[in-house]
């Protein structure tokens, strides 16, 4: 479009940063809507979410965590990578983050796979006849809250991809960075929602 | 700035040829002006829909028993009214059409911070409302649940609710990037030398807008959501037989609906404050005090949310506390309408359309704001919750304040928008009918609130009679001046007058380009001195 | 426009950062075996602030951005509480 070049021609970094936070503002409230949400029915039910909380796998969790404790950092060294003029070593980190996602949900899948055959999925017979309100609500959060978060590791994923793209084909460079310096900080946003999530959820029997 | 641009100073935005043509020229558009059409057509459209059926409900109430629709219907009408006018026209309005029209102006850029992200949010504005409209075509019925989806009907109604449900949430994403794109723009794209200090007053009233829309709309968003996952899934969260409180989700949406009425209010209170000091030819009265006050409306506004439950079964503290901060926005307010007021007094006024409206939008924003205080008080509160009352009192702050502003911003800077001037004497004519209709249409309501006739009903009692119609006579004047005003301003941008660059010697910088304005409004970056600023007259 | 210098984090904080981080969760995940009663919320709650803490100011990079971001933030998260502690006045006083 003839309209938009002299948009590109001056480049803001500060204005597209400070466009990322307002952006992962809404995000934080987003998921801030859930944990009131959370904080109301714990409050209300403090033993039925013990209780269901128990079937939860800790292990599961703690490694999850893990992952994308590690993830942040690699995607947080590919700025630095990219700063230093180390284009391989940017993409390789950008990859290895990547890889890391993809781990994530695939135990997230395994973990999910296991609630479902147990019967534990919303609006199954056997959550409505067997468990208290408060171990439904506890569940019904979990799939909710885990719900959304693994949708925003694909989200992130998806970003990370462009963002090795446009490494790769040069239109993200040093003094360009800001692509990149934004999926990092998206990404450091899902790191920082799993880091209330584990606890909350995980750690409370 | 670099002068890499190919793009003519001295062909209007109107008619600049770009890479497209026809249609596609406006649709693919980029720039902030040609968006803020888009939203201003599509919204008149949208508009005038949410106007019939509010003439249809006014009509139903004209007699007590069935007059034209049955109580379903009347559900379905009510519904579609709030959520059309709510989530389609008071919440993106003044932002969307003016806001994106002249804050890039007004602090002297090129354009918003994200231009592609700004015409991405007109399409996500169109999604939104094309599914909202698709919920009342196709599927097993009209969505009759008002337009706040209140949980647990809104999950056991049988009516088609996901489409609705999803097309406020949609809305609610294209808010927030609007909300977006004009932070990043008022931080990084001011003019050199036009500090903080320096902004004139509708850029602010649209930076703390556009914070509410940043920090209220995910909220919503994540409790429609949620709505929608308990319909599919039955997920529990606000079902009371699997353990959900309602009274939760009541919370979760008036955290966002409540402070959503000052993203309505704020920006229209910027425009009034634009327009009195150039009619009164003065220094805007108490420049700072109008700034803190919008600050102040727009952070205490996001704790008030509670007064839309008074009567829900919240505990008594939080009844108190809910009370206690709605008065304290009351003071804001207070504060603004007496800078207006005293910018008027001695200085030289011009008896102009626009000025006609921004006053008698002081007059009505009294009265809804007063009449709010009312709403406000505990104990009054408990007498006339869900009454005709609350009908009257928030048609005059988002009828009475959002449109009567947005008529006078329309008018204000329709040479602006158009490079002529609208015909005077018929909008004057207009603005007379219209002030009239609705003063005889919501006013009545007041009376039959207190009089305990309850909202949302498509019947009443036959002591309700005489004053209902009244109220409907009222709709059909308000109707007719509306019409007047439309085809007026219609004509005029065809063959009116050809507007000067500044027909009402105003002294923001929106002023100093031609009327319309060139693709990229400036030929060179307004720079502010020292002594410069936007209201020395 | 000028681009700002931008701070080179090196490889080595994020990685102190990292294992504090670890080491943060493994301290989490031990004080749930200790019957702590009502603390054990806190607890997991202020360890986890701690984290988050540590990622927004050093893998966000919050330690060398401008003031305004920072103080953007700390309001963000301070109007969240604030919502959080009104809307418990009704749950807590029911």
């Amino acid at each position: 479009m003839s309209q938009v070049i002299h948009h590109d021609a001056h480049y803001d970094p500060e204005g597209s940063k400070i466009g990322m936070w307002l952006f992962i503002f809404t995000e934080l409230l987003l998921f801030g809507g859930l944990f009131i949400v959370y904080a109301v029915y714990r409050y209300l039910n403090p033993e039925a979410f013990e209780m269901a909380a128990e079937e939860l796998n800790v292990t599961i969790g703690a490694v999850n965590t893990i992952i994308l404790l590690v993830s942040s950092m690699t995607i947080a060294m590919s700025t630095t990578a990219l700063q230093k003029k180390q284009k391989g070593t940017t993409v390789v980190l950008l990859e290895i983050t990547f890889m890391l996602a993809l781990i994530f949900l695939i135990n997230k899948y395994f973990e999910w796979g296991i609630k479902f055959e147990h019967g534990i999925f919303p609006g199954s017979e056997y959550m409505t006849s067997e468990l208290s309100q408060g171990e439904i609500l506890f569940y019904g959060l979990y799939f909710v809250m885990t719900g959304l978060h693994a949708l925003h590791i694909v989200v992130g994923m998806v970003i990370m991809g462009v963002a090795l793209h446009r490494i790769q084909k040069g239109t993200v460079h040093p003094e360009r960075a800001s692509l990149l310096e934004n999926a990092g900080l998206y990404w450091h946003l899902v790191d920082l929602i799993w880091i209330f999530l584990f606890p909350l959820f995980y750690l409370i029997s | 700035m670099q002068a890499t641009s190919k793009i003519p100073t001295d062909v209007s935005y109107l008619e600049y040829k770009g890479k497209y043509k026809g249609l596609l020229s406006w649709i693919l558009s980029t720039d902030h002006k040609r968006i803020a059409l888009l939203y201003m057509y599509s919204m008149m459209v949208l508009f005038l829909v949410g106007v019939a059926l509010g003439l249809a409900m006014k009509l139903e109430l004209i007699a007590p028993g069935k007059t034209i629709m049955e109580a379903n219907d009347y559900n379905a009408v009510f519904t579609v009214h709030g959520v059309i006018m709510i989530f389609m026209i008071v919440i993106p309005g003044l932002p969307a059409v003016f806001g994106n029209f002249m804050l890039p102006i007004m602090i002297g850029a090129k354009d918003v911070a994200f231009p592609k992200l700004n015409l991405l949010s007109w399409y996500v504005y169109i999604a939104g409302a094309l599914l909202v409209i698709a919920s009342l075509l196709f599927g097993p019925g009209t969505p009759d649940t008002g337009w706040t989806f209140y949980a647990p009907y809104s999950f056991k109604t049988g009516t088609n609710m996901l489409p609705a449900i999803f097309g406020a949430f949609v809305l609610g994403f294209s808010s927030i990037l609007t909300g977006l794109n004009f932070i990043v723009t008022i931080h990084r794209l001011r003019a050199p030398g036009m500090k903080w200090t320096k902004m004139p007053l509708f850029p602010w009233t649209l930076y703390g807008t556009a914070w509410i829309q940043l920090l209220a709309t995910p909220v919503v968003g994540i409790t429609l959501v949620l709505v929608a996952l308990e319909r599919i899934f039955g997920i529990g969260v606000f079902d009371p037989a699997l353990g959900g409180d309602p009274i939760l989700y009541q919370h979760l949406f008036w955290i966002y609906s409540h402070p959503a009425v000052y993203v309505m209010i704020l920006p229209a209170m910027g425009a009034i404050s634009e327009i009195i000091p150039t009619f009164s030819q003065k220094h805007i009265f108490g420049y700072k005090a109008i700034i803190a006050s919008t600050l102040a409306i727009a952070f205490v506004g996001y704790f008030v949310w509670g007064h839309h439950m008074f009567t829900s079964g919240m505990s008594g503290t939080a009844q108190y506390t809910f009370s206690i901060l709605t008065f304290l926005v009351a003071i804001p307010s207070a504060i603004k309408v007496f800078n207006w007021i005293s910018t008027m007094y001695k200085g030289s006024i011009r008896m102009e359309t626009p000025f006609y409206w921004a006053a008698s939008f002081i007059f009505i924003f009294m009265i809804g704001g007063l009449s709010g205080l009312v709403l406000g008080a505990l104990s009054t509160n408990i007498y006339v919750h869900d009454t005709a009352f609350v009908v009257a009192h928030f048609h005059f702050i988002v009828f009475g304040g959002v449109g009567f502003s947005f008529f006078g911003a329309v008018h204000y800077w329709f040479p602006k928008l158009y490079g002529r001037m609208y015909e005077k004497s018929w909008a004057n004519v207009g603005w007379l009918t219209f002030t009239i209709g609705f003063l005889a249409l919501y006013s009545p309501m007041f009376y039959l609130g207190m009089q305990g006739m309850p909202r949302r009903y498509y019947d009443y009692l036959e002591e309700f009679h005489s004053a209902n119609i009244l109220s409907t006579l009222g709709s059909w004047v308000m109707t007719f001046g509306l019409v007047i005003i439309l085809i007026n301003l219609y004509r005029s941008s065809k063959n009116g007058k050809i507007a000067s660059i500044n027909p009402w010697d105003g002294k923001t910088l929106e002023w100093t380009v031609p009327s319309p304005p060139p693709v990229e409004n400036f030929d060179e970056v307004p720079v502010y001195g020292e002594k410069d600023g936007p209201y020395e007259y | 426009m000028e681009n700002e210098k931008h701070h080179i984090v090196s490889y080595k904080t994020y990685t102190v950062i990292l294992l504090v981080l670890i080491a943060l969760t493994f301290i989490s995940i031990g004080i749930t075996n200790i019957e702590l009663g009502s603390f054990a919320v806190t607890g997991a709650l202020l360890l986890a602030s701690v984290k988050s803490f540590l990622v927004l100011t050093y893998f966000m990079h919050l330690k060398y951005d401008k003031p305004y971001i920072i103080l953007m933030v700390a309001f963000v998260f301070a109007v969240f509480l604030a919502v959080i502690i009104i809307t418990f006045f009704d749950y807590f006083f029911r």
